[in-house]
Parts: C-alpha cells; structure tokens; sequence
C-alpha cells in the first residue's frame, strides 16, 4: 500500500462520503470465530465525534467519486467540477483492517458512486466485503450501500457479507426526487429493498430449520433522506418513513438536514442554515414511533402537518390531548407512562420497579430523574400538592418555556421570526 | 461508637469487610482501604484480612436476594472507587439483607438508588474506554495503548477487547492505578510495567513505534478531519462526547 496515494484518495472519498448520516454499528450479533479479528454486538461503540458532533464508529468513504448520474442535492454529481479518485479493492481492505486494529473503528461503511454501470460498481462493492471476511477473517461490522438498480444477484451475495445494507430513497417525494434527480427512479430503490427484505425473512426461516444457515444482513436495512431541499412538510417526511419502517422491516430511517452545496437553483442557496433543529423534531418524533408506542396519525395529521419547533413532539401531542391526563404514575399502564412529556423509557422502567415497594411522590420521581419542569403538568402522584389541573394548553406551554432553556434557543430566535 | 475497618482495596476485601461487621454485630460502621485510611479522632479501628470464603458467603448471599443484573450493579458500584461508595453498598447491602423480598431495584431508598448512579457512572467510563483505546504498534508487534480512566474499569473491558482482538497481542495500560491487561493472544494477564524517565505516553517515539505505525495515524487524522462538517460545527456538543480529559491519548485530537 503505497502511503501518499492512499492518502491523497482517503482525503477525497472520506469528504464526499460524509453527507450519508447512517454511522450506526449496531443491532448485529456476529461473533468473533476461530480467533480471527473483531466481532460486531448489539451495542456499537462511538469511538470518536467529528467537530459537528456526529459520532464516527465507522470508516465510511466512497469506492468512488465518479458518477454517471447528476443529482441535484450530490457533491459528486456529474456536473460538479471536482477532484476524482477511486479506491482498489485491496486499499479498502488494508485501510478497515488497520484502523480496526488499532481500535479506531467498529467496521466499515461503504457507499459509492456509480461509474459505467449499477452491477459493475455493486460488484466491486462486495469483492470489498467479501475479501475482508474470506481472506482476512474480519469480523467486524460491514454496512454495503447498495446501489439503485443492482441486479438480484448480487443483492443476495452482498447480504452474506454485510451486516447492513441501505439505499437511500434521498427526497421524500417521488415529486421531489424527479426535479432533483431526474435520472433516478424510486422504482429502483424499491426493488433492491425489497429483494433484501425477503431475503432476510427467506435465512431466518432456514435457520430456524438449519443451524449452519449463514447469516443474511443481520442487522437489517436502513435508509436516509434529505430534509430541507425540496420544500415537504414534515407530515410527507414521517408518513413516508413510516410507510418504509412498516413494508420493509427498516431498521432506521435518517433524517439528513440539507447542507447546501450547489448554487443550483431548484435548492436553498449556500449560506441558508442547516435545518438542525427541524432534524431532531425528526428524530424525536421516529423515537416515539419505534420506541413510546405512538402512531404516526397522532403525531401528524391534516389538521397538524407540521412538527412544533418550540417544544417536543411528545410534548405537543400532550398540549393537544389534555383529555387523556393527568396520568397517575402509581397505577397507570407502560404505554400511558411513557406518554407523559419529560418521561423517558428509562424512567419509566424504574418507575414500574420503584412503585411496587412503595407509593411514589414528586420527590421520589426527582431523584429517579425524571424532568418534572415538563412532567408536573400532567402527571397525579402520592403528593398532596398539585400543579392547578384547568390550565389552558397555551398557559401549560407559556409556563413550561419560561423555565427552561434550550439549546436551541439561539437557533430558535431566528425560525421565530421566519415562521412567526 | 463507630468503627472503622481497614480493607485492602480488593472487591473480596470489601466483602470481608461486611461479613466482619455483620460478624461483630457492629451498628456504628465505615470501610475504607489502607491507602486512605487516617486515623480517626474518635472511635477503634480493626484491619480486615482478606478471606476468600467470607467474601463468597456474602456475595452468595446476595445472589440469592437479588437478579443477576442487580449484583452486577453492586460490582460496578465497587470499582467507582468514589471515598464514599463502601458506605452506600454497605447500607444497601444492610437493607437487601433485611427485606425478605428482593429490593435491590428499589429506586425510593436512597442507597439502592446511590448505587444505580454509581453504576450508571462506571458503566459510561467502561463504554468511554472501549471506545477510545488507541492501539499503537510496537516494534516488537504488541498492539500498545494507554489509558487514565476516572474509574478502575481495566476488569470490565478485559473480557471485551480479548474477544475483539483474539488474533494480535495486545496491552492496555492503565496509567493511574498504574497495572495493565497484556494479551498473548492465548490468555490476558494483570501486568505491571516500569517506564523510561523520558517515557512519553502521548508521543509516538519511532524508537518503540513500528515505522507503519505513524503512516496510519495520519490517514486517521486525515479521516477525523475529511469527515468534519464545517457548516454544522458544535463544539459544544463535541466536547460533551470526547471530553477534554482524554485529549491527550486521541491520536485524531494531536
């Protein structure tokens, strides 16, 4: 491996792989055989965080930076006027091997451009893998971008390799994607989706048969799109994703604030901000889908197609159904537990454990952690004391603002003004 | 009046230690190691012997009052090494005894609850290490890293990094408790080591380092900053995850 050049590509293929947010290196289970080198576990490990404070548990770069398409919201679109490279098969494997060894990385994250054709780039895409684990004995984490379009075939080869595959349906809209990035088709990223989708539902079975069936992508399919290019609300960003979480079994959606980095004029110019704050509404709302047991209509809907920027989505949804509180945390079931704002699941669990010894009162809940600035509005305790029960939604929301302070506050001025 | 045992710093210590004062019927009681014991104004003082079969009787003890995860805590909680941690699973430990069912998750009392903290704590700095183990080869082709953890995790991440790392040999050095873990790629042993005077541990000397070794630090530091997006800096943020403390030993923050 020659040092410079390896360098000078890294440098390249690391800055354009950047935008894909997927760094997760969780949810796999596979072990550490044979004394060969690594394991991946259903906790990933972080090991450092990027100046932005995006957590880095993944090499992730590119096998290329040339690209046939030219879609809009890339970097490494066609049209764009920038430096190209292209990684060996073998660079690859050497640079995951010796990051992993010194413990810099959980595995590798690998994505690229699309040069001459879908299987010829998706073909290279899995030699990497496979090399890695046949001829390396790596067992670390490998998460495959699959490329739109790749054949059946190698959709099944890279799925005995990978412990991830993803393709990222980008814009939340077919409208969205066919001003954007009119050479591609939803249709292609649906097909190989759903070829892995019964696939991993094809092992699973076998192996419950066959104990030596091999694992097939066993930690799932993810995907991620752009928010903020091409003008959705959040009502289509999350219907979307729920639609994905439910038909192909994903186990992440991305939310990706769009960066501008293009003065194409279908986008926001360079120098409009990054809709940071709109992305964790994004996240918190897929939080409550996945995890607090809510249903997307109750979150968004025609009458509520845009998540609140001032305050939680768990919290909105609370202010719109005063009727359902005050929960009394004493007897209430999980799923009421985990819906009172400023309950998060672990509070909820050592709730459940804490109230069979003794009634629970606001200084019992405190110490366990929970954050009574948003939860007294709406919860009952073993405390004579009450918050005043005919609060308005609006007087609830006014009181609980004035006293606390956001991180986003300063962020926050500015949308106040643009939305206000 | 209070009596004040003296432990010699080991978990099977401790636990000697509470069979000693469940022995003498002892109401008023603190532990702490001979390294910070001072002596004290007021009240008598007894240095515990480690005894292997007492710690098992207690820590048997335990297993049958509370779930497998629930002892770990108890564990965990130990090695925080924090002055006051004896005293907390002590009185937890008093209070488990006493209930006929398991409380050991009974978040109300202030011990149990202590304890969850503690481990809470502990668990972070293990994960946090796991994470930020920087391996640098050695000339001699042992994988080689240094550590400063604000807790003794070295015992919890052993099992972890033999696993990861089955097919190199490996040391982790803990720097301020002064042992390491060494892998030889058969089995991991507790080891102690006597550096150079002119020994830096932040610095990669090509006279230790294999020549290779400096090469993929810098592509690792090309990587950290290609992967940074500027438009989104928080430092805030990055700070909170990788804080400033472990700085020195993160070969991406050189």
């Amino acid at each position: 491996m020659s040092f410079e050049r390896v360098q000078e590509k890294l440098n390249i293929l690391a800055d354009a792989a950047k935008y894909d947010v997927s760094c997760s290196s969780s949810g796999s289970n596979r072990t550490n055989t044979n004394k060969g080198l690594g394991n991946a576990s259903n906790s990933g490990i972080c090991h450092t965080y990027t100046e932005d404070g995006r957590c880095v548990s993944l090499l992730k770069i590119l096998l290329t930076n040339h690209c046939i398409f030219d879609c809009a919201y890339c970097v490494t679109r066609k049209s764009n006027d920038i430096k190209r490279a292209a990684f060996q098969v073998q660079e690859v494997v050497d640079l995951t091997i010796n990051f992993y060894r010194r413990n810099y990385i959980e595995g590798l994250f690998l994505s690229s451009g699309i040069f001459k054709s879908a299987d010829y780039t998706m073909e290279r895409l899995v030699a990497v893998a496979k090399k890695l684990r046949l001829e390396e004995n790596f067992n670390g984490y490998i998460h495959l971008k699959s490329i739109p379009g790749a054949s059946d075939e190698l959709m099944r080869e890279a799925g005995l390799y990978a412990d991830r595959l993803s393709v990222n349906i980008e814009i939340p809209t077919k409208q969205g994607l066919k001003l954007l990035a009119p050479d591609k088709n939803r249709a292609d990223f649906i097909k190989p989706m759903e070829k892995v989708k019964n696939e991993i539902i094809q092992y699973k079975n076998e192996k419950k048969l066959i104990k030596s069936t091999p694992k097939y992508a066993p930690a799932g399919q993810s995907t991620q799109m752009i928010v903020g290019a091409s003008g959705e609300n959040d009502m289509q960003i999350m219907y979307t994703s729920n639609y994905f979480y439910k038909n192909f079994n994903l186990k992440r959606v991305y939310y990706s604030g769009y960066v501008p980095i293009s003065y194409d004029t279908r986008l926001p110019q360079i120098g409009t901000p990054v809709p940071m704050l709109r992305e964790n509404r994004l996240y918190q709302t897929d939080w409550l889908l996945r995890f607090y047991g809510f249903n997307i209509e109750e979150i968004l809907n025609e009458q509520h197609q845009h998540l609140d920027l001032d305050i939680d989505p768990k919290l909105g949804w609370a202010l719109r159904n005063l009727h359902e509180f005050p929960v009394d945390v004493n007897t209430a079931d999980k799923r009421m537990l985990a819906r009172i704002p400023g309950l998060g699941m672990k509070s909820v669990y050592k709730i459940l454990h804490a109230r069979r010894y003794r009634q629970l009162n606001w200084e019992h809940l405190k110490a366990i952690g929970v954050s009574l600035n948003r939860a007294k509005y709406f919860l009952i305790c073993a405390s004579n004391t009450f918050e005043t029960r005919d609060l308005t939604p609006e007087k609830i929301k006014g009181l609980i603002l004035q006293n606390s302070k956001s991180k986003y506050t300063d962020m926050f001025s500015n949308q106040l003004n643009l939305f206000g | 009046m209070e009596t004040t045992l003296i432990y010699d710093g080991s978990y099977d210590g401790f636990l000697t230690a509470v069979f000693t004062a469940f022995e003498m019927k002892l109401k008023a009681v603190t532990m702490v190691t001979s390294e910070r014991f001072q002596q004290p104004l007021f009240g008598t003082y007894e240095t515990v012997i480690t005894d292997q079969e007492k710690a098992n009787r207690i820590w048997a003890g335990l297993k049958k009052k509370m779930t497998a995860n629930e002892l770990r805590r108890f564990y965990y909680a130990f090695l925080s090494e924090r002055p006051t941690m004896e005293d907390t699973l002590y009185q937890a430990i008093v209070y488990v005894f006493a209930s006929k069912t398991n409380v050991a998750s009974d978040f109300t009392n202030t011990h149990i609850l202590e304890v969850s903290k503690l481990t809470k704590h502990v668990g972070r700095e293990k994960h946090r290490m796991e994470a930020f183990v920087r391996f640098k080869l050695t000339k001699d082709g042992v994988y080689f890293a240094n550590i400063e953890p604000d807790f003794n995790v070295l015992p919890l991440i052993k099992n972890h990094f033999k696993k990861r790392y089955a097919d190199q040999k490996w040391l982790i050095y803990d720097l301020k408790r002064q042992y390491g873990i060494y892998y030889d790629l058969e089995q991991v042993d507790v080891i102690s080591l006597e550096f150079d005077t002119d020994f830096d541990p932040s610095k990669t000397s090509t006279a230790l380092f294999a020549e290779v070794e400096l090469e993929f630090q810098q592509l690792w530091n090309d990587y950290f900053k290609s992967t940074n997006i500027a438009s989104r800096k928080n430092m805030k943020l990055h700070i909170k995850h990788v804080p400033k403390r472990y700085w020195k030993y993160l070969s991406e923050k050189q």
